[in-house]
């Protein structure tokens, strides 16, 4: 019998709470199928599940907060005997993070998230409790982004403890609600920290001549219905998807002090949160789609961060993360990597340069790369090569 | 449709992309891009959904007509007036 348990979700995450199921015990799942939403500091996730077989049973009522690792339900695989009644052992009680609110009755499926109001921001977590509280989210004030209306808001407004206070001798714990943005600053603040402390970053800059890539795009799209057009980040993110093939040093982790590269690319995409806030969740083989399916990847990965839907393997799963500040005036950013990541590649804005040209001055469409890299990994030299590839790839976007 | 209609669906689908911005107090001459801080990705969702509401296929090298809220209302009424001649 395999255990579903509370992902990692990152290096900065101990703890998340189970707010909804979306399987009951007795569904079959598969590989990849999503099964339950649980709220963290990076907000709500939909969690993904590994193991294929058939829901035994739930091991966590819905609305508890438990540590990463803790399972919460038990899946038995295909081909594996129905255990007797007899034979199952009680389910020990799942250690809590921290006292949590009441639960609500569990084993039941979930109710279908409620849509929220014309006009009302929340949480997915927050529409599910409100729905299941009865609760109208239009009285409920928020204290998420630009007043988005949090599952803490929702516990807030039915009278349920948000946080009790831990128990005596136990710190106190921050409540994660989704996109909370202070929650999700402190999650921030410990990764780069973490970051800044633990990782010898180097940085690098080469600058682009990407014309060719404006030209090829504006000819595209010519002949495309706005829902199909592409932009120039899915270019940028092909590129250096690309260019991790031959620089391995780039692309992977590095845990207890050795470097694991990684065979696939997950591109990490940059996105920034309306009201603050960033996360980076990952465009899985970003080097082998083709540049349409990346930027329909991109669309709804963008669209899901922004709503608090990212799933559990997008936040784990990056080897490599890319960050473009585009049209937000500055022609340079110098990120700082995202541990267990090795390297960040980062785009400025496109700005028209004097170049020169088969030994003429001419107006071209310029852009800085930049990269930040372990130095425990790799060095310059290969940093160097690295984006000059990069920008070798840049000059002929017809053949990515 | 009227001028009005036109403000009332690109005001509505401004919103649906930045939904905690009050477009009563955007300044409808301001560059959209500054006044409620949308990317690239946000404007080619405005575009899109402009393209499915009222079936007009805007093109890239439009684009720029498009960066203030009078920008676009005056553009997607000048663009469904020719449209029906």
């Amino acid at each position: 019998m395999a255990e579903f348990r509370m992902p990692s979700l990152g290096a900065d995450m101990e703890a998340g709470t189970l707010v909804q199921w979306l399987v009951k015990p007795g569904d079959k799942v598969k590989h990849g199928d999503i099964i339950a939403v649980v709220e963290t500091q990076k907000g709500a996730i939909e969690v993904e599940t590994f193991q294929s077989g058939t829901v035994e049973k739930f091991l966590v009522d819905v609305g508890t907060e438990v540590p990463v690792g803790t399972p919460l339900a038990e899946i038995r695989g295909e081909g594996e005997a129905k255990p007797k009644p007899a034979e199952t052992k009680p389910a020990a009680a799942p250690p809590k993070a921290a006292p949590s609110a009441p639960s609500p009755a569990p084993m039941r499926p979930a109710p279908p998230i409620a849509p929220a109001a014309p006009g009302t921001r929340a949480s997915p977590a927050a529409r599910r409790l409100a729905e299941e509280r009865g609760v109208d989210l239009a009285t409920v004030s928020g204290t998420g982004p630009e007043g988005a209306v949090t599952y803490a808001d929702v516990e807030r407004r039915v009278g349920a403890p948000a946080a009790p206070a831990a128990a005596p001798g136990e710190p106190e714990k921050k409540r994660a609600p989704s996109l909370d943005l202070d929650a999700m600053r402190v999650a921030i603040a410990a990764a780069m920290a973490r970051a800044k402390r633990e990782i010898p970053h180097y940085y690098l800059e080469h600058q682009v001549d990407v014309t060719p890539c404006e030209q090829w795009l504006a000819e595209k799209n010519a002949a495309l219905p706005p829902d199909s057009r592409l932009l120039i980040g899915v270019l940028a993110l092909k590129t250096v998807a690309l260019a991790c093939r031959r620089f391995p040093a780039f692309n992977g982790f590095y845990r207890d002090n050795k470097f694991e590269p990684s065979e696939a690319v997950h591109t990490g995409v940059a996105v920034a949160i309306r009201g603050g806030g960033l996360a980076a969740p990952a465009l899985h083989d970003a080097d082998k789609l083709s540049l349409d399916d990346l930027m329909a990847g991109m669309r709804d990965l963008v669209a899901r961060t922004r709503a608090g839907r990212i799933r559990s393997s997008e936040i784990a799963d990056p080897t490599i993360t890319v960050s473009s500040l585009g049209e937000r005036g500055v022609e340079a950013l110098y990120g700082i990597i995202y541990p267990p990541q090795v390297a960040i590649v980062g785009f400025g804005k496109v700005v028209q340069r004097p170049w020169v040209i088969d030994g003429a001055i001419g107006p071209r469409s310029v852009v800085t790369m930049t990269l930040s890299a372990d130095h425990r990994v790799s060095d310059g030299h290969a940093g160097a090569l690295f984006l000059a590839e990069i920008g070798r790839l840049l000059q002929e976007p017809d053949k990515l | 449709m009227s001028d009005t209609d036109i403000r009332n669906v690109v005001q509505e689908e401004l919103n649906n992309i930045a939904p905690e911005v009050d477009m009563a107090t955007v300044d409808p001459k301001a560059d959209l891009r500054e006044a409620i801080d949308i990317d690239s990705m946000d404007f080619l969702n405005f575009i899109t959904a402009i393209h499915h509401r009222l079936g007009l296929d805007i093109p890239e090298l439009d684009y720029p007509k498009l960066v203030t809220v009078d920008g676009a209302v005056a553009y997607i009424t000048a663009r469904l007036n020719s449209a029906k001649q």
